[in-house]
């Protein structure tokens, strides 16, 4: 039981409301609660009528309504109003069948006594985490690695392999994690454990796009344009209206946080909350846009200034909670915006997440398509000037080097119709980085190749047009990998705050997925149908403005004069040896430089891309290694009393000692 | 300032500023955007190293890929403008 015990305290955070814990002499389940839905009767663990299927879940199942009025249809009889019910419910119902009924965000373990069954799943994105051991015949599982690590007899070491692809794709690629022996369950999946010694893994979920014509879809562009507008609207409905507590959102300025606040305000009456991040750099600041949007809605809205020193003094907490290394600081200031959500009242907030992936919104998609054009003829010197419209400083400023951008672009083009050609740019750039690993890393990378990306891809892939298959490289990377847990969840969760994500909601996910590509990227116009739908909603300054992505001051941060003292120290000439992952020499080579063009007067701060990535991802490797290998990257305790307590073993023993 | 001193003084700048090591491979003929050792950023590190060195300034319509590619061709466009400033 203390065991059961350190591993709830190390993941309080994510549920600091209740703490319930449930054993027999085969397992025991432990849960940390945020409540949001049922509060007076949602405690878990939870159980079936005979209380032979036990549950633990974090998450939301949005339809879990639905769900339960066909439940009860069938025969199945309720104790509480949660969700979670439903899911035993469910489960029971239609075995492993039941996830894909779900529209939400979960992770969830099934607990069957008599069968001795352990059923593990993961929403399709991965927006809850969900990690597994196994070792001795034995299982551990959590929602974060930390939780693991609370075993002390559980080795800690870091996986070259889940370092090796996070220099590559920003990400490891489930089931590798970042240490060596912990498996990510991977989005869209179930594991049961049979009891009998057996592992049965399944997917139920991948993206999908049409094989078939784009002449073949039924609706017009109008059609199509209301029915997403439906389609988000009651996405956006069932997230404010299907939680006990109010709900609250995001605005960075752009469009996608844009309309779903809209629709989040429009979902119900009273007091709606916004939330946004202004930067002391003019570069990443978006006030006046966020602005604009809280005004058309009327909403309380609160601002959080955040400085470089914000971001590098938060930095060793955010690396504590992503639990991998990062190679942007974009993370941090959200870690910040969460503290705030969750001190003005607000558990649950809105994003915009995921809109750009399902209705191609990035730069990356629309790079692609110009490289796709020119390599049809790769001799010509107009084409390729369509960069310009993607990169207005490239025209205004020829000098900038504009002949080194184009000729980067142009690697590669002649392999226009490989699996990777969209993202061969950003990895074949990220992996540049390894130049930095020492030589024992590299000798262990030489032995165990990491996982491709491309080696899995589902038997439809080249069959699809050429920007889904973008779209389905960046959400199986970026997505569920940085985007929706580094940058989403784990910052959300670090202060105990919950996000919703209207766009990651299976109908609009698979509405979206069906379109034809020219409903999403007319030409290089990105989100196309999205615009229109926001249109006598969102202020036509949100529609139409050039697309900004969002960025945080990097390298900088920790480069300047009075950045705090661990970056030294993380990043010294003993650090670094003792981590052994890293290169000494070429690790303080770029230190040093970052920190001479930080401190050089009149130098304009200009980082290189590469540099800027380098250093961030370096210390966040350092961090990680000092919070997790060294330490088991826990916070200091508190006490965790229980508010639901089953424990079967001692009322077994007491039955034995009667 | 012979060819061969441009060559070795913009060999040893890429290592020290973009390698940060001696043992990466770094030939004169090796496409510096192509193989990643120098991102479109850090090719103005790199020309504004070259001003300061060589003492030249380059035009906006000479910053392209040819004349800066490979430490050869930097090199080679070096001595050229250098020899037309002479005339």
């Amino acid at each position: 039981m203390d065991l059961l015990t350190s591993m709830v305290r190390a993941i309080r955070h994510r549920g600091p409301d209740e703490y319930g814990l449930y054993r027999d002499r085969r397992a025991g389940l432990v849960h940390a609660r945020l409540s949001l839905i049922d509060l007076t009767t949602g405690q878990q663990p939870l159980a079936n009528e005979d209380e032979t299927l036990w549950i633990v879940f974090n998450g939301e199942i949005f339809n879990y309504v639905e769900l339960r009025r066909d439940l009860e249809a069938a025969g199945h009889r309720f104790r509480t109003h949660s969700d979670t019910e439903v899911i035993v419910h469910a489960y029971e119902e239609w075995g492993n069948g039941c996830f894909p009924r779900f529209n939400g965000q979960w992770a969830v373990a099934l607990w069957d006594n008599r069968s001795h069954r352990l059923t593990l799943s993961r929403d399709r994105i991965g927006v809850r985490p969900l990690y597994v051991r196994e070792h001795g015949g034995r299982v551990w599982f959590a929602s974060e690695v930390k939780a693991i690590f609370a075993d002390t007899t559980v080795p800690r070491e870091i996986d070259p392999a889940g370092l090796d692809q996070t220099f590559t794709y920003w990400t490891p690629l489930a089931p590798t994690s970042l240490f060596r022996g912990i498996e990510e369950l991977p989005p869209g999946s179930v594991r049961v454990y049979d009891g009998e010694g057996g592992k049965h893994d399944t997917v139920f979920w991948r993206p999908s796009y049409p094989v078939n014509s784009p002449d073949d879809y039924p609706l017009t562009l109008d059609e199509a344009t209301e029915a997403l507008a439906e389609k988000l609207e009651l996405a956006t409905r069932l997230r404010i209206l299907r939680a006990d507590v109010p709900v609250g959102s995001y605005l960075s300025g752009g469009l996608d946080s844009s309309i779903t606040a809209w629709m989040g305000r429009k979902a119900k009456e009273g007091v709606f909350r916004t939330y946004s991040i202004r930067f002391q750099d003019a570069e990443y600041d978006e006030t006046e846009f966020q602005r604009a949007m809280a005004a058309t809605i009327d909403s309380d809205h609160q601002e959080l200034v955040v400085t470089r020193g914000d971001i590098a003094r938060a930095f060793p907490e955010v690396i504590r909670h992503t639990e991998r290394p990062i190679l942007r600081t974009a993370p941090a200031p959200l870690y910040l915006l969460s503290k705030l959500v969750r001190d003005s009242g607000i558990k649950a907030v809105l994003t915009g997440e995921g809109a750009d992936e399902m209705l191609a919104g990035y730069d990356i998609f629309r790079e692609a398509e110009i490289r796709q054009f020119w390599s049809r003829q790769p001799a010509s010197a107009s084409r390729p000037k369509l960069f310009d419209r993607l990169y207005p400083y490239l025209a205004r400023s020829p000098g900038q080097a504009k002949g080194m951008a184009l000729e980067f672009w142009r690697q590669g083009i002649e392999r226009a119709g490989a699996p990777g050609f969209s993202h061969d740019p950003r990895w074949r750039t990220t992996s540049q980085l390894k130049r930095f690993f020492s030589a024992d890393l590299r000798g262990a990378l030489e032995s165990h190749p990491s996982a491709d990306v491309l080696s899995a891809l589902p038997p439809d892939f080249s069959r699809w047009d050429s920007l889904a298959r973008a779209q389905y490289l960046e959400v199986v990377t970026l997505l569920s990998g940085y985007l929706i847990s580094s940058q989403g969840d784990r910052m959300l969760m670090a202060h105990s705050v919950e996000g919703r994500f209207p766009f990651l909601d299976s109908d609009v996910m698979e509405f979206c997925n069906g379109l034809p590509p020219l409903y999403k990227l007319a030409g290089l116009n990105e989100k196309f149908i999205l615009k229109r739908a926001s249109k006598g909603r969102v202020p036509e300054s949100i529609i139409h403005r050039p697309k900004q992505p969002y960025r945080a001051p990097d390298a900088v941060s920790f480069a300047e004069k009075g950045a705090p003292a661990y970056v030294e120290e993380v990043l010294s000439e003993g650090a670094l040896r003792d981590a052994g992952l890293f290169d000494v020499g070429a690790a303080r080579g770029l230190y040093e430089k970052c920190r001479k063009r930080a401190g050089d007067a009149g130098n304009e701060l200009v980082f290189s891309n590469t540099d800027n990535m380098g250093l961030v991802g370096l210390l966040s490797t350092q961090l990680l290694h000092r919070e997790f290998i060294r330490g088991d990257g826990s916070a200091p305790g508190g006490k965790i009393e229980y508010k639901t307590l089953i424990d079967r073993v001692q009322f077994q023993q007491l039955q034995g000692t009667a | 300032m012979t060819q061969d001193e441009v060559r070795a003084k913009v060999h040893q700048f890429i290592r020290k500023n973009f390698l940060f090591d001696e043992k990466t491979p770094l030939a004169d003929d090796q496409s510096l955007l192509g193989s990643g050792v120098v991102d479109s950023t850090g090719i103005l590190e790199l020309i504004a190293f070259l001003e300061e060195t060589c003492r030249v300034k380059f035009e906006d319509s000479e910053l392209v890929a040819d004349n800066f590619d490979s430490i050869d061709k930097i090199a080679a466009f070096i001595m050229a403008k250098l020899s037309r400033e002479k005339v």
